[in-house]
C-alpha cells in the first residue's frame, strides 16, 4: 500500500450528499477480475454522455482539473454497495485524498486498505475549499492532521491506528499473522454442537 | 451497567487489541460470491498464502447469473468471473453451490436457508447486504475485497467496535403492512446515514409477529440507514427456523443453550434508542434516488428544499406534491436478498392470484434461490404468476443491481421489492420505486401503487 504523509495537490469539488458507490463505479465495470483499470470508468454515468463522449458539464472532465488529487464532497460519501472497486477507481483516476462530511463505514474501511485517505471536515471548511481555483494547491499534512490552503488551516481527527497505517503503508495480513498463536488459541475454544 | 446483544457477541470474538482501538475479531462464517472475490484470491496466490479455514467458507455465484437460460452466459467478462470463482474454489478447497446446484442462490438467501448462518456468529461477506444474517442474533456485515482476502488468509478481521443503537419496534402491524414498510419508514424518518458508526439491534414485541424471513428483510436494509450491522435477539422463532437445516447443529439442544446467552440486558445499555410504534404504519413507497426518499402510499411527494432533492426529481421525472399513487408504473421486479424468499413470493402470489397485470406492465419474478423456486413451484405459485402475465425466472440477484442481462430500460418506472433506488441501479436512467412484495404485485395490476390495506377493493 502507498504511504501518505504530506501531500500537496489540487482539488475537485463534487458537493452532493450521499454519493453512493453505484455512482462512483457502476456495476457493469465490476466484472473484471483485476484491481486496476477502473479510473476510466469513475463516475461513468455522470461523466459520459449517452454516445460515450465526455460530458463537458461534469467537473471531472474539466481540462484544468485533470491533475487534481483531492476530492471534496458532501456527507455520507461512499454509501451503498461494499464494492472496493469504488476505492480502486478513485485511486486509479489519480485521487489520493477525499475530504467529505462523513463516510459510510464500509467505504471508509476500503479506503484504509488502499492508501486513499478519507478526511472529515465540517461543511464550512469544505465549502471554502470547494471554491478554490482549479490550480490552487493545498497541503494535507497527515502527521499534523491538518489541511492548509493559502488563507486557512483546518485540523481533522483520525483514529490513531488508521493514521499509522496510512503513514507506514502497512500490509494488514502480515500484521495479523503476527497474532497467529492467539488465533490458534482462540480456535481451540470455539464451542461445537455436534 | 449491563451489556447489549452486540456487546456480548463482540466480546466472544475478540482475539486481540485493546478496547477503543481496532480489535482483531474472529470470523465464524465467510460467504463468498463471484464479484468481490477474484482479486482476493489473486492476492493469496501472489503471496503464497492458503485459505486458513475452508470449512468456515462457503461460496456461490449470484450477481452475474442469468435468470433465463442460466448456463448460457453471453457476456464473456461475466462468464470469466464465474469461471474464476469455480477455479478458485477448487484450488483452495472451498465448498461451492455452483451454477444449477440445488443449493445455489443469492448468498444472503442460501446462508440462512442452509443453516450456515447461526446465532452467536460473526458472519462476513464481500457484500453490503450481509447485515441480513444479523436477524439470527449474529454480528454480520459487509466487507471490501481487501478484507475478503484478509479473512481468507487469517479467518479474522480488524474492526473498531461501533456504538450500539436499539430500535424499539412495538405494536401490531395492520394487515397488508409488511416488514419492508417498517425498515423503509425508519429510513425515511431518520435518513440514510442515521446508523453510520452504529451496530443496530431491533427489539420489541413487534418481532414476535415476524417470521425469520420478515426479520431478515429488516436487518437486510439496516445498511440503507447507514448501519453495516443490523441484528435481533435469537429466540424460539429463530431456533425453530434452523432446526433440521442442512448445516444446522446436530445437537440443537446444546446449541440453543449456548445461543440463549445472547440478549441485551437492559434498554439503558444502548448508546442510542429509537422508539417506533408500527401500529399506525402505512405501506411505504420510495419516490427518489435514495432509500430515505420515501413516503407513505397515502402521502404526497415532498417539497424541494435542497439540491439533492431537486436532483432526485430531475432524475425521476416526478414533481412535488403529486400523490404517491400517481406515480406511473410500467415495470415490476419481485426478488432480491431483501424480498426474494418464499414468504415474499407467497405474499406477491396472494395478490396476483386470479388477476392479470396491466397490459403496459412488464413483470419479472425472480426467486432468491433454487430452493425457493422449487418450493414455490411445489405450491403452484409459478402458475399464478404466469397466468397473471408475469415472467417466472431462475434465481439470482438479477434486476436488483442489473449486473446480469436483467435491466430495466431507461426512463421506465419500476416498482421493486429491492433495497436501493440509486440512479442507474436497475439500469441506466431506470427509475426505481422500492416497496413491499404485496405492494409491488398490486402495482403490476393497476399500473400504479395502491394502498394494499384496501386490497378487498381489488
Amino acid at each position: 500500500m502507498d504511504a501518505i504523509t504530506i501531500h500537496q495537490g489540487t482539488t475537485i469539488p463534487l458537493m452532493n450528499n450521499n454519493i453512493d458507490t453505484d455512482q462512483i463505479i457502476p456495476k457493469q465495470f465490476l466484472k473484471n477480475i483485476l484491481k486496476i483499470g477502473y479510473g476510466k470508468h469513475l463516475f461513468h454515468d455522470w461523466r459520459y454522455l449517452d454516445d460515450g463522449t465526455p460530458n463537458p458539464d461534469f467537473i471531472l472532465n474539466a481540462p484544468e482539473r485533470q491533475q487534481a488529487t483531492i476530492l471534496i464532497s458532501g456527507d455520507n460519501f461512499g454509501c451503498g454497495s461494499s464494492r472496493e472497486h469504488a476505492a480502486w477507481a478513485l485511486k486509479d483516476w489519480g485521487f489520493k485524498i477525499i475530504i467529505a462530511g462523513s463516510y459510510s463505514d464500509i467505504f471508509f474501511m476500503n479506503c484504509t486498505k488502499n492508501g486513499l485517505l478519507p478526511i472529515i471536515l465540517p461543511q464550512a471548511a469544505r465549502q471554502h475549499l470547494a471554491k478554490l481555483a482549479p490550480d490552487q494547491v493545498i497541503t494535507v499534512d497527515l502527521p499534523q492532521q491538518k489541511v492548509s490552503c493559502p488563507d486557512q488551516t483546518y485540523f481533522f481527527k483520525i483514529d490513531a491506528t488508521w493514521k499509522n497505517k496510512f503513514i507506514q503503508g502497512i500490509d494488514d495480513i502480515d500484521l495479523t499473522l503476527q497474532h497467529a498463536q492467539e488465533i490458534n488459541d482462540f480456535e481451540q475454544n470455539i464451542p461445537t454442537f455436534n | 451497567m449491563g451489556k447489549t446483544l452486540f456487546d456480548k457477541l463482540w466480546e466472544k470474538h475478540v482475539i486481540s487489541g485493546p478496547a477503543g482501538q481496532p480489535q482483531l475479531i474472529y470470523v465464524d462464517l465467510h460467504l463468498v460470491h463471484e464479484v468481490t472475490s477474484p482479486q482476493a484470491f489473486e492476492g493469496l496466490r501472489i503471496n503464497h498464502r492458503q485459505v486458513r479455514r475452508p470449512d468456515k467458507t462457503f461460496a456461490t455465484m449470484d450477481h452475474n447469473v442469468p435468470t433465463k437460460d442460466i448456463f448460457n452466459i453471453q457476456d464473456q467478462i461475466s462468464r470469466k468471473q464465474i469461471e474464476t470463482l469455480q477455479q478458485n474454489c477448487q484450488e483452495f478447497g472451498i465448498r461451492l453451490a455452483d451454477m444449477g446446484n440445488a443449493d445455489q442462490g443469492i448468498v444472503h438467501v442460501i446462508g440462512p436457508q442452509l443453516g450456515l448462518t447461526q446465532p452467536g456468529q460473526v458472519v462476513v461477506c464481500g457484500d453490503s447486504h450481509t447485515a441480513t444474517h444479523g436477524a439470527f442474533g449474529s454480528i454480520a456485515f459487509g466487507i471490501g475485497t481487501s478484507e475478503v482476502e484478509h479473512v481468507l488468509a487469517t479467518q479474522t478481521i480488524w474492526q473498531l467496535k461501533p456504538k450500539t443503537m436499539g430500535i424499539h419496534l412495538h405494536g401490531q402491524l395492520q394487515p397488508g403492512v409488511a416488514a419492508k414498510d417498517i425498515i423503509m419508514a425508519l429510513i425515511a424518518q431518520n435518513g440514510v446515514d442515521f446508523g453510520t458508526g452504529y451496530a443496530v439491534e431491533f427489539f420489541g414485541d413487534t418481532l414476535q409477529q415476524l417470521s425469520m424471513e420478515n426479520r431478515m428483510t429488516i436487518c437486510n436494509m439496516a445498511i440503507e440507514g447507514g448501519a453495516k450491522m443490523g441484528m435481533m435477539r435469537p429466540d424460539q422463532i429463530t431456533f425453530d427456523y434452523l432446526r433440521g437445516r442442512k448445516y444446522a447443529p446436530q445437537n440443537m439442544a446444546k446449541a440453543i443453550e449456548y445461543w440463549q446467552q445472547f440478549y441485551t440486558d437492559d434498554v439503558s445499555d444502548y448508546d442510542r434508542v429509537i422508539d417506533f410504534d408500527v401500529s399506525q404504519l402505512a405501506p411505504y413507497v420510495s419516490w427518489g434516488t435514495n432509500p430515505a426518499m420515501a413516503v407513505p402510499v397515502t402521502g404526497k411527494l415532498p417539497e424541494i428544499t435542497d439540491m439533492n432533492i431537486q436532483r432526485a426529481y430531475n432524475y425521476m421525472d416526478l414533481s412535488p406534491a403529486s400523490k404517491a399513487t400517481e406515480i406511473p408504473i410500467q415495470w415490476i421486479f419481485i426478488g432480491s436478498c431483501t424480498n426474494g424468499r418464499l414468504a415474499d413470493i407467497k405474499e406477491a402470489a396472494k395478490v396476483l392470484k386470479g388477476k392479470k397485470i396491466a397490459p403496459n406492465v412488464t413483470a419479472w419474478i425472480v426467486p432468491g434461490s433454487r430452493a425457493v423456486k422449487n418450493a414455490a413451484e411445489k405450491l403452484g405459485l409459478d402458475k399464478i404468476f404466469k397466468d397473471a402475465g408475469c415472467e417466472w425466472r431462475d434465481p439470482g440477484c438479477s434486476a436488483c443491481l442489473a449486473m446480469n442481462p436483467d435491466k430495466v430500460p431507461a426512463g421506465i418506472h419500476c416498482a421493486s421489492t429491492t433495497n436501493r433506488n440509486f440512479e442507474g441501479r436497475q439500469g441506466k436512467d431506470a427509475r426505481t420505486h422500492l416497496a413491499s412484495p404485496a405492494m409491488v404485485a398490486a402495482a403490476a395490476i393497476y399500473g400504479h401503487f395502491i394502498d394494499i390495506r384496501q386490497k378487498e377493493a381489488i
